[in-house]
C-alpha cells in the first residue's frame, strides 16, 4: 500500500506539470502559496485518484491545506 | 476580519465598471417580446434566456397568470406546510406526475430549491451522492448540505463512473447518482443510456436534473431520459419552471410512492413561502401548450442548428455536439469580456461566464436558443459574432 511518501512524491509530480515554474515543499500551501484555483485543486485530485485507482471524497477537502495534509490524508483513508 | 474575503471581489467589479462593462447582473430595461428588449441601454436580441420554447410571453400563459392573480391574490404568503398550499399547488402537481406518467410530483418555489433540496434531504450521514463534475451549484450545494460521502466522477465519462461504483461495493445501495439532462454550460446531453445501465448493474439510485431538457428533448418533451428511452431506470426527475415553462419554481417527480412521505423532510420545501398563484397558473398553462404543440420544440432545433452550423462557419469553439446552448469558448477573460460587451453594442445578449462558474480554466458566451427567435435573427446574432471575431482575431478560435 503507498505511504504518505508515494503520496507526497506523486503530488508533487503533478504540481509540476501545473505549477512548473513554482518551488514547493510538504508544507506548501495549496491555495495561497500555489495559487492552484478551485478547478485546478480538482485536477489535481482527479490525477491522483486515477494513479492510485481510488475515489477521494470531496467532504476532506475543507481539511487540506498543504501538500502534506494532502498526503497525510491519504494515507489515513487508503493506507 | 469577517469582510475580508469580498474585497477580491469588490476590485473585480470595480475594475470592470470603470471600463464601462457591467456583464453580471446586466440590467434588462425593457422587455419587447420573448426575444427582444433593451439590456444596460441597448437594443438587443436575447440569445442568454434560457426561455427554449418562448413561453414567457406566450399570451396564454399571461392570461391565466392576470385571471389566478385576482382570483387567488398576489401572493400565497407562506409556505406549503402551513398556509401555503392553495388548490393550484396541488393541481400542478397532479398535472406533472401525469405529465411524466408517476404517481407523485412535488412543486417547489425555485429550480434551485428542488435539486438542492432533494440532494440534501435523499442522502444523508453513510450515503454516498456520486455526482458528475459539472453538476449545477445547487447540486453541490445539496450534496454539501446532505451530510452524505461527496465522490465526483468525470463529466459524463461512464468509465470513470463505472470505476467508482466498482470501488464502492456493496454500498452502492446507500448510493445516489446525480447527472443532469443537458449541462446547462456547453449544452452537451448526458449519456443516460450508459448510466441507467450501468445503475442496473451496479445498484444505487438515479436522479437526473432535467432543467435544461424538459421541453427540449423526448417525443413527449420529457426530457433526456425520455428521448434516452431509460424513463423506468430513473428514480427521481429534478426541474425547473423557469426554463421551457417561461416562469419561475422547481419540481421533482419520482415513482417511489415514498416521494410523499420525503416532501416532508425537504427543508427548502418546508421553510420558504410557496410560489405565487399567477407563477403557478402560467405554468400549468405552459405544460399543456408544450404537450400539445411539439412544434415549437421542431422550431428550437432548427434554430439551434442553424446557430450552431453559423458559429462553427466562423471556426468559433463552439460545444461538443448541437444544442439549444451554443456556448463559444474564448481562453481569455479579458478578451471574453470585449468580446460581450462588443456583442451587447452590436444588438445581442449572451450570458459571460467566466471560472470558476464555467466548467474549465476558459471563459465562455454562453448563447441560449428559443423556439420564438425567428431565422432572420439567428443570422443577426451569427453576424454579430462575425464582427466580434473580426475585432478581436486573437480570441477565435478560442482553443
Amino acid at each position: 500500500m503507498p505511504n504518505y511518501n508515494i503520496y507526497v512524491e506523486y503530488i508533487y509530480t503533478v504540481l509540476r506539470t501545473i505549477k512548473p515554474d513554482v518551488e514547493f515543499t510538504e508544507n506548501t500551501d495549496l491555495v495561497t502559496e500555489l495559487g492552484l484555483s478551485s478547478l485546478q485543486v480538482m485536477e489535481l485530485i482527479e490525477h491522483i485518484e486515477d494513479h492510485f485507482d481510488i475515489s477521494i471524497s470531496l467532504n476532506i477537502l475543507p481539511d487540506i491545506n498543504t501538500v502534506g495534509d494532502l498526503a497525510r490524508k491519504l494515507q489515513e483513508l487508503n493506507g | 476580519m469577517l469582510l475580508d474575503k469580498f474585497q477580491s471581489m469588490a476590485g473585480v467589479r470595480a475594475e470592470l465598471e470603470a471600463i464601462g462593462i457591467v456583464p453580471f447582473g446586466a440590467v434588462t430595461e425593457k422587455i419587447t417580446s420573448a426575444t427582444e428588449g433593451v439590456v444596460n441601454g441597448h437594443q438587443v436580441i436575447l440569445a442568454g434566456t434560457n426561455n427554449y420554447l418562448g413561453m414567457s410571453f406566450e399570451p396564454r400563459c399571461i392570461a391565466s397568470a392576470r385571471a389566478a392573480a385576482e382570483t387567488w391574490g398576489t401572493g400565497t404568503t407562506g409556505s406549503r406546510m402551513a398556509n401555503g398550499t392553495f388548490a393550484e399547488h396541488i393541481a400542478l402537481e397532479q398535472e406533472l406526475a401525469q405529465f411524466y406518467g408517476v404517481g407523485q410530483a412535488i412543486v417547489f418555489t425555485t429550480g434551485y430549491a428542488a435539486t438542492q433540496g432533494m440532494c440534501a434531504t435523499l442522502a444523508g450521514p453513510g450515503d454516498v451522492i456520486l455526482l458528475d463534475a459539472d453538476s449545477h451549484a445547487s447540486i453541490y450545494a445539496g450534496a454539501q448540505l446532505s451530510g452524505a460521502e461527496i465522490i465526483r466522477f468525470k463529466h459524463s465519462d461512464t468509465h470513470d463512473l463505472e470505476k467508482r461504483l466498482k470501488r464502492l461495493g456493496d454500498r452502492t445501495g446507500n448510493t445516489l447518482i446525480v447527472v443532469e439532462g443537458i449541462y446547462s454550460m456547453l449544452g452537451d446531453v448526458a449519456p443516460l443510456k450508459e448510466i441507467a445501465e450501468l445503475k442496473r448493474r451496479y445498484g444505487g439510485y438515479l436522479l437526473v436534473d432535467e432543467a435544461h431538457s424538459m421541453g427540449v428533448l423526448g417525443e413527449h418533451g420529457r426530457g433526456a431520459a425520455e428521448a434516452a428511452g431509460v424513463e423506468d431506470d430513473v428514480d427521481f426527475i429534478a426541474g425547473t419552471f423557469s426554463k421551457s415553462l417561461g416562469a419561475t419554481g422547481g419540481f421533482c417527480i419520482s415513482r417511489h410512492a415514498l416521494l410523499e412521505a420525503i416532501r416532508f423532510s425537504v427543508r427548502s420545501y418546508i421553510f420558504t413561502a410557496s410560489a405565487t398563484p399567477g407563477v403557478i397558473a402560467s405554468v400549468r398553462t405552459a405544460l399543456k401548450i408544450l404537450s400539445e404543440e411539439p412544434q415549437r420544440r421542431e422550431r428550437l432545433w432548427e434554430n439551434a442548428h442553424r446557430l450552431y452550423t453559423g458559429l462553427k462557419k466562423l471556426d468559433l469553439a463552439v460545444g461538443p455536439s448541437v444544442s439549444p446552448v451554443v456556448a463559444v469558448t474564448i481562453k481569455d477573460r479579458v478578451q471574453a469580456l470585449q468580446s460581450w460587451q462588443a456583442l451587447l453594442e452590436a444588438g445581442v445578449y449572451v450570458n459571460l461566464v467566466v471560472p470558476p462558474a464555467s466548467p474549465t480554466e476558459n471563459s465562455m458566451l454562453r448563447c441560449s436558443v428559443s423556439a420564438a427567435h425567428s431565422p432572420e435573427q439567428i443570422d443577426q446574432i451569427i453576424a454579430a459574432f462575425a464582427a466580434i471575431t473580426a475585432k478581436y482575431p486573437a480570441g477565435s478560435p478560442a482553443v
